[in-house]
């Protein structure tokens, strides 16, 4: 699945990251606490999550995380615009809620890992 | 320590959230630079962070200092208090004493010092009440 597809599947908005669209993704993490994102480590994954401050581009970048869904049609501001450009990392922005916006990434076969 | 190692030094000040973040992405950059392993980048830049992270939030300011070697990495995280008083109980997954307004921000999951200990080869955590918190972490090249 690439990051084109999941804008697609998600009808979400290209917030930043036109370039990367055709980028693979592997593994996905839906999450709105940080430090449970961090506890996630995979190759090439996409972190969904409702929660929408420079802190989840900071998160993203310590990661190697190169998409950012943002749910609920959260938009993130130019401060996390201009962090995002530093790092490669691609913003989409979704009006799907978490769960619903996961399910369908899952149902398109992108999966979450391994069982804690 | 050796002498062909590379040492940065980082200020961290407490509730400063617009800067929490900028010495692991610093230390990230640096370690990509000198084309150390991404896995390797990855473990301690995460685990730098969730240290500086906590000190942002739990502490009232302190140092990290990193020194590159050529074998492994060591962090060393210093504040001036207040300290933890259970440190077994403050490395369980979950527990966490911050308030509403930290974890609207995406932190208090109680991760954090687990996190920590998951990315590192040698996690060494001194604290009390009262005192400080020094943090020593190392990664084995
Ligand atoms: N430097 C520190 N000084 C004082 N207390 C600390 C420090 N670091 C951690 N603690 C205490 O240990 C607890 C657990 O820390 P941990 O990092 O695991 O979770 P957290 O910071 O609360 O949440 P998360 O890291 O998941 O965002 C904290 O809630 C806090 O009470
Ligand atoms: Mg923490």
């Amino acid at each position: 699945m690439t990051i084109q597809d999941i804008k697609d599947y998600l009808e979400a908005e290209l917030v930043y990251g036109e370039e990367f669209l055709s980028r693979e993704v592997h593994n996905a993490c839906g999450c709105d606490m940080m430090s449970d994102v961090l506890a996630f480590v995979k190759d090439q994954s996409v972190l969904i999550t409702g929660l929408c401050n420079p802190h989840v581009i900071r998160t993203a970048e310590m990661m190697d995380i190169i998409c950012v869904v943002f749910v609920r049609g959260k938009t993130p501001t130019e401060e996390m615009i201009e962090m995002a450009k530093e790092r490669e990392i691609a913003l989409l922005t979704s009006n799907h809620r978490m769960f619903t916006a996961c399910g369908i990434l899952y149902q398109k076969g992108l999966g979450g890992g391994d069982l804690c | 320590m050796l002498n062909d190692h590379i040492h940065l030094s980082y200020e961290i000040v407490s509730e400063d959230f617009a800067r929490a973040g900028e010495a692991a992405s610093d230390v990230k950059r640096v370690l990509k630079k000198m084309n150390v392993k991404p896995d390797i980048v990855r473990k301690v830049a995460i685990a730098l962070y969730e240290g500086e992270i906590n000190m942002v939030i739990h502490s009232l300011g302190g140092t990290i200092d990193v020194y590159i070697m050529p074998n492994e990495i060591q962090m060393k995280l210093e504040d001036i208090g207040p300290g933890i008083e259970d440190i077994d109980k403050a490395m369980e997954e979950g527990y966490s004493t911050a308030s509403e307004t930290i974890r609207n921000m995406g932190f208090g999951a109680g991760m954090g010092l687990p996190n920590m200990k998951r990315y590192v080869d040698d996690l060494d955590i001194k604290s009390g009440l009262g005192q400080g918190t020094r943090i020593t972490m190392r990664v084995i090249l």
